[in-house]
């Protein structure tokens, strides 16, 4: 199993005779995504890549019964572009796009509130469940299937991560990047939940950055629910206050969203939490082979680890 | 993007919020003339920097007369203002605002933002005007009020009327309160700002609602939807190397270290920032040259970079993922060929096309430092630099 896409995913790509749509498309075809139709207006009743092109989303979703879409639109048109998915009633629609101005969001959100889809980004990768299908923009060869759960405002640096994990031979369920802006469709909080409820997955590595408080709201649950091991890296911990790290939403606003802070809530929730970027993959190897060890003397309460931390605290 | 105070309650003005009369001075003789056109028993020389704080750094003065006006603005143009949100190396001043001096009778805080958790505007505002909001924020969060505006419904005069109750302003104020923030609304959505914040927002002693000064920051993204803001830019108000990175959209910061690094996206860069620093060094930038590189933009971030006199070393890593390998190793390579690299450069590369990368720089004869890691990368690149500080 996985989150979000799997093997039965039906997938819609809005702009897919553009540039980057055709590339992107193509990439996903050759991974195994079952890409089922294309919208680029004017163009409906063409073929693209053998994909059949539609007019509108609507019409894609009754003639293909597609249940997904990725948007490779500009950023000026992302906003109509995810409101059409909207519109036609799409469980889950994917923005790639980076640069949506914000106030544009504000709308966005405000129609997803009383819909039946769920938007994941804007300004991210996308989604990809290893082995089964990828709706983005991320290196397919870099990933394996597994047991790993991954989710990240960052795109390469979610690369990095999934790059440390498949060289230690450990897989990944589904890899999810909810993207660097202010306002998104997916936060951290959804995708750790979906994680926590997904059997195939066994642990989740949260990759966070600075600003907002997003981190801080998702280690408030898993503190509270989640029982599988959490493994967590913030970026950000250099940067100065007042300056936008590149991403909209990666910028220290008065005193607020730094590294420090969300390492001090991920901490009081249990999270194994990773200074270095380069020990992401060592710390879930680590963890993953102690979550065993645990799981093991909880079958026999009065194994030694236990009885020693015991004694030291007295 | 930021814009200076003048310009701001020049948009504000036209959106019909109340602002003080008052003229933008470049040098002195304008500055005594404003004064007397003005023709106010007071004025305020005001300069005009895109950071707060002037104030109390020397940078807001009363005149009560023309030739003190010009005095004042000779004295200050040029000077260099230092406050807590300019750093330690401070901005010159090279425009002035002089503006009509009001009587104050009290100072409010008003501003409007896009809060991320509700993903809608919200109007904060409080009662300690003039005042830094963000300590304000801090020790008494109880005396911020905010009022969220909900998209779907807009603004409507029950928010106005629930903030200046709130503020304990009169009846008939909280009634002049409401076309008031309606027109701050719509300044702020229709020019897709970021920030739009009154600092403060006064009473006059004759009962009006007067911006005293104004912040307005527009939302980057939103800019291809005004042109016309271009022309608001103050290059002198941005670090040269930072404009002239961005002429070929390269996202850099320039920060006060000594190890360059160039990387592809953010978060990876913000990575590689702190992985630099546990390795003992500090970075000399930010720098993120996008997912769509080309050869050239590699080779102007190269150029830029370099320009920076305090860096020893650089490091780029890159995971490529549609930024092919081989692309950005070609471009280091013709970057290479051209601008003489003066300190050593070390190159960690990941993901697509990685083998051809590599082979590109093997044979290129170039003397550069390949890392396995991103860890071997950034230590021996603070190695290079003249090890840990």
């Amino acid at each position: 199993m996985s989150i979000l896409i799997d093997k039965s995913t039906r997938v819609i790509v809005q702009g897919l005779t553009g540039r980057e749509g055709s590339y992107h498309a193509q990439q996903m075809l050759d991974y195994g995504s079952k890409i089922v139709a294309g919208v680029t207006p004017g163009k409906g009743g063409t073929k693209h890549l053998g994909v059949p092109v539609f007019n509108t989303v609507a019409e894609a979703v009754s003639k293909t019964g597609a249940n997904a879409a990725i948007a490779f639109v500009p950023p000026p048109y992302a906003a109509d572009g995810i409101l059409e998915a909207i519109d036609a009633a799409l469980p889950l629609v994917i923005c790639i796009a980076e640069g949506v101005p914000v106030l544009d969001m504000v709308r966005v959100a405000a129609a997803l509130k009383n819909s039946k889809t769920r938007l994941v980004g804007p300004n991210c990768p996308g989604v990809i469940s290893p082995g089964r299908c990828k709706m983005g923009i991320m290196p397919g060869f870099i990933h394996k299937q597994g047991h790993v759960g991954v989710v990240s405002r960052s795109g390469t640096l979610t690369y990095e991560t999934v790059g440390q994990l498949t060289a230690l031979g450990i897989g990944q369920s589904t890899c999810v990047g909810i993207g660097g802006d202010p306002i998104i469709g997916t936060s951290f909080l959804d995708v750790v939940r979906m994680l926590n409820d997904d059997p195939d997955t066994h642990a989740i590595v949260m990759i966070g950055e600075i600003g907002g408080n997003a981190e801080e709201v998702a280690a408030e649950f898993i503190k509270k629910n989640v029982k599988k091991p959490v493994v967590s890296f913030v970026a950000g911990q250099t940067a100065p206050p007042g300056r936008r790290m590149g991403h909209a939403g990666a910028i220290i606003d008065g005193g607020k969203g730094t590294a420090k802070e969300k390492y001090a809530a991920m901490r009081a929730a249990g999270i194994h939490t990773v200074e270095s970027p380069a020990d992401i993959g060592q710390t879930v190897a680590r963890v993953l082979g102690k979550s065993k060890a645990k799981s093991v003397s909880k079958a026999r309460p009065k194994s030694k680890p236990v009885a020693r931390s015991k004694r030291r605290k007295k | 993007m930021k814009i200076h105070e003048y310009q701001a309650k020049a948009i504000l003005a036209k959106f019909g919020v109340p602002v003080p009369r008052g003229e933008v001075a470049f040098n002195k003789g304008e500055a005594r003339d404003a004064a007397e056109r003005l023709g106010t028993p007071v004025v305020v020389v005001k300069a005009q920097i895109h950071a707060g704080g002037r104030g109390k750094a020397g940078g807001v003065k009363i005149a009560k007369s023309p030739e003190e006006a010009g005095a004042l603005a000779e004295r200050m143009l040029g000077m260099k203002l230092v406050t807590p949100q300019t750093g330690e190396e401070g901005r010159i001043v090279r425009r002035l605002l002089v503006e009509e001096g009001l009587d104050i009778q009290r100072e409010l805080y008003l501003s409007v933002l896009v809060d991320r958790t509700a993903a809608a505007p919200v109007f904060m505002a409080s009662a300690a005007g003039g005042m830094d909001i963000e300590e304000v924020a801090k020790e008494r969060r109880e005396a911020i009020l905010r009022e969220t505006i909900r998209p779907e419904t807009g603004f409507q005069s029950y928010h106005a009327r629930k903030l200046a109750f709130g503020l304990g302003l009169s009846a008939e104020l909280a009634q002049k309160a409401v076309p008031f923030l309606q027109s701050v609304y719509r300044a702020f959505l229709e020019t897709d700002a970021s920030l739009l914040e009154i600092n403060p927002l006064i009473v006059t002693g004759d009962g009006r609602l007067v911006a005293l000064d104004a912040k307005v920051n527009f939302d980057d993204n939103a800019l291809y939807r005004h042109p016309e803001f271009k022309e608001l830019r103050d290059l002198d108000e941005e670090t040269p190397l930072e404009v002239e990175a961005s002429k070929f959209k390269l996202n850099y910061i320039k920060l006060d270290g000594t190890i360059a690094c160039m990387v592809n996206g953010a978060g990876l860069a913000m990575a590689t920032m702190d992985i630099i620093k546990l390795s003992g060094g500090s970075p000399a930038n930010f720098l993120d040259v996008g997912g769509d590189a080309s050869e050239e933009r590699v080779k102007n971030a190269f150029r830029i970079l370099l320009s920076d006199p305090n860096v020893k070393a650089v490091f780029i890593n890159v995971f490529g993922g549609i930024l092919r390998c081989d692309m950005l190793a070609s471009g280091i390579v013709n970057a290479a060929k051209e601008l003489k690299f003066r300190v050593p450069v070390v190159v960690r590369m990941e993901g697509t096309n990685v083998q051809q990368g590599r082979e590109i720089l093997r044979s290129s004869g170039l003397n550069l430092t390949v890392a396995s890691d991103m860890k071997d990368g950034a230590e021996k690149a603070v190695a290079l630099a003249g090890g840990a500080r």
